[in-house]
């Protein structure tokens, strides 16, 4: 938790920031800053300002920011240590695993190993030693970029990039107002221009399979239910799309 | 940002995009785009290379980010974010200067 590595390194200068990247207010994400006793300031971004204004294009991503406000890491794929998932949340994906490997053992076909490549790419351990590198060495530290760097690192942005953030702007307040339909045609929109964009495609996946499947896991069922593939509204889900990937693809490693 | 009309001011453009009309154009941090016919949100919007999306239905514009440069960065000094706690109260991001900050974004999905 950030919690806790905020308490090591605050008393050396270093403040952690969180932003939650929801829009359905912040009642989805109470629960969690609360459970973190989070004691460092949690924010709510619900129309994703840290996409547009750092390229923040999935969740988990982390900037670094020095004393004078430049930026020496853009947004990147970080971790304060190991990943501990819920267990109630592990016990699940276990359960999902051994339902698979029964039926890829009945002939179903193989299917690709989604855990596997959400945790290929940027390494969890070791992301906070190079925090701690960087409050203790500052701009000596080997992982502090020069501006330039920074700036090049950031993500790429083409005009179809600003189009896809516009779309999703629209798709964020439509889906606030009720007009989910509209809504849905504009993150399509956005889907479709910036395919790479993680937070657009999780959040407009995991509002519908919120809807749908509610409950304690409801925002994690960001695929269609079996049964209902024709009524998914969107041109693709997590798994298809994440199954897509090379490994290391989903959380590049940047240092 | 979204517009439900396009004559907007440079206050309201600077608050909704992060950038700001000065005598010598639009400008972020040391980033300076000239804008030779002065400030409206359309000409603003082609130099800076910002997408304008118009839903007809709903009567709406929403202005993307600026791609001048191909980064999502146009500089290192970081933007002067502003969002809400779980109360509802501004926090400004700036109000953290000098201390290091680890901005880390997520997500309950």
């Amino acid at each position: 938790m950030w919690q806790v590595l905020r308490n090591e390194l605050h008393p050396l200068g270093l403040e952690v920031v969180t932003v939650s990247l929801e829009l359905s207010g912040p009642e989805a994400s109470r629960p969690y800053i609360e459970a973190a006793g989070a004691q460092h300031p949690s924010l709510l971004d619900p129309t994703h300002q840290m996409d547009a204004l750092f390229g923040v294009v999935n969740i988990p991503n982390v900037i670094w920011i020095d004393e004078a406000g430049v930026i020496v890491r853009p947004p990147e794929p970080g971790w304060p240590g190991p990943t501990q998932l819920p267990e109630s949340f592990t016990v699940r994906l276990a359960e999902r695993a051994k339902q698979q490997a029964e039926a890829e053992a009945a002939g179903a076909p193989a299917r690709p190993n989604i855990m596997g490549l959400i945790l290929s790419g940027q390494d969890r351990p070791t992301y906070p030693d190079a925090i701690r590198d960087w409050v203790r060495h500052g701009a000596a530290s080997r992982f502090a970029l020069t501006p330039e760097q920074v700036v090049a690192a950031s993500q790429p942005r083409a005009r179809s990039t600003s189009e896809a953030a516009a779309h999703f702007e629209l798709a964020n307040l439509l889906w606030r107002r009720g007009a989910k339909e509209a809504s849905i045609r504009h993150f399509n929109e956005s889907h479709r221009l910036q395919p790479d964009n993680w937070t657009y495609k999780r959040q407009a996946w995991s509002l519908v399979g919120n809807d749908r499947v509610g409950g304690e896991f409801g925002r994690f069922a960001q695929v269609p239910l079996p049964g209902e593939e024709a009524d998914w509204p969107f041109g693709s889900d997590f798994d298809r799309d994440v199954g897509a990937l090379e490994p290391g693809q989903y959380y590049p490693k940047t240092m | 940002m979204i517009l439900d009309r396009l004559d907007i001011d440079a206050d309201e453009f600077r608050d909704g995009t992060g950038w700001e009309i000065k005598p010598q154009g639009a400008c972020q941090g040391e980033v300076c785009v000239p804008l030779p016919e002065g400030f409206a949100v359309t000409s603003a919007a082609e130099r800076l290379g910002m997408a304008l999306v118009h839903d007809d239905e709903q009567g709406l514009w929403a202005l993307g980010p600026a791609t001048i440069g191909g980064h999502a960065l146009v500089t290192a000094q970081a933007p002067d974010l502003v969002l809400p706690d779980l109360d509802g109260n501004p926090f400004h991001l700036r109000s953290l200067r000098g201390q290091k900050v680890v901005l880390v974004a997520w997500a309950p999905y």
